[in-house]
């Protein structure tokens, strides 16, 4: 009210309180800021007492990872099912085809589970949104669950063969989307780790559906096979997905720069490690697997060998292979498990939010 | 298939992109918080309008702040920020408080207590901004999120079935699920209020107009005028934020006048709807399915080569 007036008639050039001047007064920030409006962004990294900018995903562990795991597992899977019906591997098709039903039971059950309201989930199922990779992904597995069902069924009574095959082959033709949106859908977030990584994220994420099924293939292989030359194609798979999933990640944290801290430390940072060491034990172990028969025939030279030959070959090979595959399994779980939490991490850390965005404005300028 | 064509349409018109042939203005807050005194009566009356539950009832350390942040319990949050202009140049950070230890004052022990004017108090409500193109929106899987025809963002809450996917799509940290409750919750602009030609609680309760509610054409103009009155008068921090429609979010439909970085009421500097990269994602996505396919053939490829050998 420096301006105004108390008169008989009232008060006398007043103004109301929406056109108050702030600092009018305050003549030392007055006089500092005037005319030095930043244009250059601050070196330093500021907030509101460290309070995240946006708010930490609801979603919780072991629900939406192990969702992502199980569905990049029956995804694949599925794929693996059809070669091995198709190429003539009765056990490979039944453990993958049953792999697949189960683990897309299992990922969908994990998703009702964290909902808020799981009376409600099929409210997924009320529109179909292209801008929601959730809504996409709920009509993807309510396509695909049912087919990877009769398929499995077929498979494991040995009844109904063609409907069998041709459910087989719409699991095979579902299974790869099912394994790459639920890459999509954790990147089409605000949380920096996550939708930062967008470009690779579907690779490590195809990847990591490769390795898990290859694993289960080799699992159920070595326990159930007649022969041993059924595991080559899930040994030759779990080979590409861990390669893939490596080189992506590798390629996405080193991409991404100051925002690919949570995957290098803290609790994202031990399960991606373990991911990788994982996926190299399950790839070597699962070779040396292979390798046991002939090298047992040609290592009669050395008395060693002949040793590390009885053990790759016969029951112990048996051994090897399934212990490669529970390796990879459990190295594809570790990667979802580890980009869960780096991303949490990356939403608890305004520094994520905040300097990225910085970064992106003082280039706009420039 | 509104988002989508919310998406497309840039012109600012988010109810008309959302299906609506024949719709009121938009409508929308401008906050100018140089004006604000942390009175927290739109914090009171958005909680007994909506009946929203109490959601803890804090002393957070954060200055005068006893709600955090926005969220589920809270869709009008006071920010405070003291924040000392002595030390030249740019006012350091407030350090977080631990809830320990009080600091020493006057702080560094000999050095001349500072004059009172040197402390900067700001004080700021934030709200859901409404955005033009609103990530929570285009994320919803069950369409309870939906489009006003005021242009304003509303969640069914007979419909949500808490899937969160919303909570980390939105970029400036609004939307949050109750946990009692599994929905999700956020401002509303008052819908039933406007429906009645009524104003916001908000809006209504605050004392000094640091809330004003319109059509955003109007609010637009008033406050360019108000950033140009205070930089006449000196004010060279003022600045308006989320009024710009070529914005990441194509524009707020709640902005705000702030006398600092956005960053240091807890804003993004720079938010992008996250949608905007969704197209590239699902080509991606698209590519990386084809890849596992390709890898899978080529694993009975490689192993039907080393049969024959």
């Amino acid at each position: 009210m420096t301006e105004s007036d108390v008169t008989r008639e009232g008060l006398r050039g007043v103004r109301p309180g929406s056109h108050a001047h702030p600092g009018r007064n305050a003549g030392p920030w007055r006089r500092r800021r005037r005319g030095e409006r930043p244009m250059v962004p601050p070196a330093e990294f500021t907030s509101y007492y460290g309070k995240p900018v946006i708010n930490r995903p609801v979603w919780s562990s072991p629900d939406i990872p192990g969702y992502l795991f199980l569905g990049g597992l029956a995804g694949a899977s599925s794929l693996l099912g059809a070669g091995a019906q198709l190429t003539g591997r009765p056990s490979l098709a039944r453990t993958a085809k049953a792999g697949a039903f189960g683990a897309g039971c299992l990922s969908m059950v994990a998703l009702v589970h964290d909902l808020g309201r799981p009376a409600r989930f099929a409210n997924m199922l009320r529109v179909l949104k292209v801008s929601s990779p959730m809504s996409v992904g709920s009509w993807l597995l309510s396509g695909y669950v049912p087919a990877a069902g009769v398929a499995a069924a077929c498979a494991l009574t040995g009844r109904f063969p063609l409907i069998g095959a041709a459910a087989t082959g719409g699991a095979a033709l579902l299974g790869p989307p099912v394994a790459a949106y639920t890459a999509a859908l954790i990147s089409d977030t605000a949380v920096p780790a996550w939708h930062d990584g967008y470009p690779e994220m579907p690779f490590v994420f195809a990847g990591s559906a490769a390795t898990a099924a290859g694993g289960l293939g080799l699992l159920g292989t070595s326990l159930l096979a007649a022969s041993p030359a059924e595991a080559v194609p899930a040994r030759n798979l779990g080979l590409f997905g861990a390669c893939l999933e490596l080189a992506a990640a590798a390629r996405m944290t080193r991409r991404i720069g100051m925002v690919a801290e949570p995957y290098h430390s803290g609790r994202g940072g031990a399960y991606m490690k373990a991911g990788e060491v994982l996926a190299v034990l399950g790839v070597a172990g699962s070779l040396a697997g292979a390798a046991g028969p002939p090298l047992s025939s040609a290592g009669q030279r050395f008395a060693g060998a002949q040793s590390l030959g009885r053990l790759l070959s016969g029951p112990r090979g048996r051994v090897v292979t399934a212990v490669s595959g529970a390796a990879l399994l459990a190295a594809s779980a570790a990667t979802r498990w580890g980009i869960f939490h780096a991303g949490m991490a990356s939403a608890d850390d305004p520094k994520y939010t905040v300097v990225p965005q910085r970064e992106r404005l003082a280039r706009r300028v420039a | 298939m509104t988002s989508l064509l919310d998406m497309l349409t840039a012109d600012g018109d988010p109810a008309s992109a959302g299906g609506y042939a024949d719709h009121p203005p938009r409508m929308g807050f401008f906050t100018d918080t140089s004006v604000c005194i942390g009175c927290k009566a739109c914090e009171v009356a958005c909680k007994e309008w909506n009946h929203v539950p109490e959601d803890g009832l804090n002393l957070t350390g954060m200055s005068y702040d006893n709600s955090a942040g926005l969220g589920a319990g809270t869709w009008r949050h006071v920010a405070f920020i003291e924040r000392s202009v002595a030390s030249g140049g740019r006012p350091p950070q407030t350090p977080p408080s631990t809830g320990g230890s009080i600091p020493p004052y006057p702080p560094g022990g000999d050095e001349p207590p500072e004059p009172a004017l040197d402390i900067r108090w700001l004080m700021a409500s934030d709200v859901c901004k409404h955005c033009t193109h609103a990530a929570c929106l285009d994320v919803c899987p069950t369409g309870s999120l939906f489009r006003t025809e005021f242009g304003t963002v509303v969640v069914q809450e007979d419909i949500c079935n808490g899937c969160g996917y919303c909570v980390p799509a939105c970029p400036y940290g609004v939307i949050d699920r109750r946990e009692d409750d599994g929905r999700v919750w956020k401002c509303t602009l008052c819908y039933d209020r406007l429906g009645a030609g009524m104003e916001p609680a908000c809006a209504k309760a605050c004392p000094t107009d640091s809330i004003q509610f319109g059509p955003l054409d109007e609010l637009r103009e008033r406050a360019a005028r108000r950033v140009g009155q205070l930089h006449e008068s000196g004010v060279a921090a003022a600045r308006l934020y989320g009024e710009d429609p070529a914005d990441g979010v194509g524009g707020d439909g709640a902005f705000f006048l702030l006398l600092d970085e956005p960053e240091v009421y807890g804003l993004p500097p720079d938010p992008v709807v996250t949608t905007t990269d969704l197209p590239a994602m699902w080509r991606r996505a698209g590519a990386a399915a084809g890849t596992l396919a390709a890898g899978a053939v080529a694993a009975f490829a490689v192993a039907a080569l080393g049969r024959r050998r």
